[in-house]
């Protein structure tokens, strides 16, 4: 049976690795990941998970011995965020188009310059384009069980790619929160060993990873592009029967009072809980304001969103990252191309909120959802706004 | 849904006192959050911490911005932080102190409703140390009762073992001696 606890989120996170039987894990600690990767150590260290944890010199090497031990067919965890991530950003590529299905937790955290520990997607949304199937959690409980889901995904072998679960550095990473921790028994049902159709094995010598030449290098990223859209049926595949195991039931997208809406706040990660609290006041209030959160973000659930928008007029996107002189954040830009020129489809604001720990609260959605509205009348010159900037 | 923020000094152990509410208020089958103030702490410094508890599912993520109970740890504090910031009207300020609440409110001007108790004092005498952290927690227990006793003394034992003993203690003496002022 499972038990409900209270527990500080990266530690169920480092549990639920454990739970999952992972056999490698090369870290390097980094603010806010740090509690993760500690508690795996001592997990290690105490015997009570049988695994290889090896601390490595820098994230670049986490990520290279990360390759190596998937390649020889071990189930392999590490977790990183921001300057850690950057550093890793020349072997993300790699196991993506390789195929090795590595199982990564990012606790997002901003970029520097200047230097800030604290919480944004800036991290995530550089490495958008890596090729990893990616999620994005909302809440402790999600953090634990997108993990498991995570490695049953990359390594089903009609998927084998990476997966990140994302969840936010420090407002979920360091909160102490009721999770249900699976059981072993449970999570042994749900997550088969790991049996990858191709391994390194002196015994049966095999070549991973040669160059690709310009006559093979495009069917190789083709390739990868295919693998990424297939995918998205075996994630909702391994959803559905992590409902049948666990009892909680996940969705690409999800919609929280949506029926009726005229304006939808769009959302990815742990604001969204925020943000529901928003979308209730706003709705007492008289307001047909619904949200919709994003928890699939890599392959994009397209279809999903669209259905899930119905016949709402308006969608004010929440954007946690500020690409300089791009045209919006990367979450407006994925639905601005999702919408374009579909007749009858929403107009998008894309809004840029919670930087580098700055707070998103309900006044800040309030505000989002009441320009939005009124940019629907009058159509702004930028297509993003950040929210909340001091101008003292 | 209440809301509160604790005052310490970094290595003082308001996240751990933080931390054994939340976990005594979900083991009693309620909903919590514990969290420290996000960012590097230094011991000495001024640091805080914050708790939620709630009959129904939290579903926020913001920092605490109007406490409806605020705790301090160390009688200098109140000195230095405005520890009644933001706090509710009807909330209340939980201090570490050999004062009486008139003293309090002439020397820091704290207009809200105050309990007191001497726990560097008592966890002096009980603990051998002045840690007040878990001292602190028989006041905030006896001015507010936003979680069970027993409950916390389980989640005391969970997380100190056989020193569990020694802080209950401390605890129990911290309940007793609170004194309330409206």
């Amino acid at each position: 049976m499972s038990k409900r606890v209270g527990i500080e989120v990266s530690i169920a996170i480092a549990e639920a690795v454990g739970l999952a039987r992972a056999e490698v894990i090369p870290a390097y600690p980094i603010t806010p990941q740090t509690h993760i990767v500690e508690h795996l150590s001592e997990m290690v260290a105490n015997g009570e998970l049988d695994a290889e944890f090896v601390p490595v010199e820098s994230e670049h090497a986490a990520m290279s011995c990360c390759c190596g031990s998937c390649a020889a067919g071990a189930r392999t965890f590490t977790s990183s965020s921001s300057q850690g991530l950057s550093l890793m950003s020349e072997i993300l590529y790699i196991p993506s188009t390789m195929r090795l299905p590595i199982v990564m937790v990012v606790a997002n955290r901003a970029l520097s310059a200047p230097i800030s520990i604290w919480n944004d997607h800036q991290d995530i949304m550089v490495q958008r384009d890596i090729g990893w199937i990616q999620t994005f959690a909302e809440n402790g409980q999600e953090a634990v069980d997108l993990t498991i889901h995570a490695f049953r995904v990359a390594e089903d072998r009609n998927v084998s790619l990476p997966m990140i679960v994302n969840i936010d550095g420090f407002t979920l990473s360091h909160v102490i929160e009721p999770i249900e921790l699976p059981d072993q028994e449970e999570v042994d049902k749900f997550l088969p060993p790991f049996k990858p159709r191709y391994k390194l094995d002196p015994r049966r010598p095999i070549s991973m990873g040669p160059v690709g030449i310009p006559e093979v290098y495009t069917e190789a990223k083709v390739a990868h592009d295919m693998a990424m859209k297939k995918a998205k049926r075996y994630i909702l595949k391994a959803w559905d029967e992590f409902e049948k195991v666990f009892g909680r039931k996940y969705n690409p997208v999800e919609s929280y009072r949506t029926e009726d809406a005229e304006v939808l706040l769009v959302t990815m990660g742990s604001i969204s809980e925020t943000a529901m609290t928003a979308v209730d006041a706003m709705r007492d209030a008289g307001q047909k304001v619904g949200l919709l959160r994003i928890r699939l973000w890599r392959p994009f659930p397209g279809q999903e969103f669209r259905k899930a928008v119905g016949k709402a007029k308006v969608l004010a996107v929440v954007d946690r990252c500020l690409p300089p002189g791009a045209l919006c954040g990367p979450v407006g830009a994925e639905l601005r191309s999702l919408f374009y020129k579909i007749p009858g489809s929403p107009k998008i604001f894309s809004f840029v909120a919670g930087l580098g720990g700055r707070d998103v609260t309900v006044e800040r959605f309030e505000e989002m959802v009441d320009k939005a509205r009124a940019y629907a009348k009058k159509r702004p010159r930028e297509l993003y706004e950040v929210i909340g900037v001091r101008e003292k | 849904m209440k809301e509160v923020r604790i005052h310490g000094r970094g290595g003082q152990g308001g996240v751990t006192s933080a931390e054994l509410v939340a976990t005594a208020a979900i083991a009693e089958g309620k909903y919590a959050q514990a969290f420290p103030s996000f960012g590097p702490e230094r011991r000495g410094a001024p640091v805080a911490a914050f708790i939620r508890v709630s009959d129904d599912t939290i579903r926020t993520r913001e920092k605490v911005y109007h406490p409806d109970i605020v705790m301090v740890l160390d009688p200098s504090l109140p000195a230095l932080v405005n520890v009644a910031e933001g706090l509710k009207d009807d909330g209340i300020v939980i201090l570490n102190s050999d004062l009486s609440a008139d003293e309090i409110r002439d020397k820091f001007g704290i207009k809200a409703k105050l309990a007191i108790v001497d726990a560097t004092k008592i966890a002096t005498e009980e603990l051998g140390l002045p840690i007040t952290n878990t001292t602190m927690l028989g006041a905030l227990l006896k001015a507010t009762g936003i979680v069970g006793k027993e409950a916390l003394f389980e989640a005391l034992e969970k997380r100190f073992g056989r020193l569990a003993e020694k802080n209950k203690a401390a605890l129990e003496r911290a309940f007793n001696e609170t004194v309330t002022a409206g």
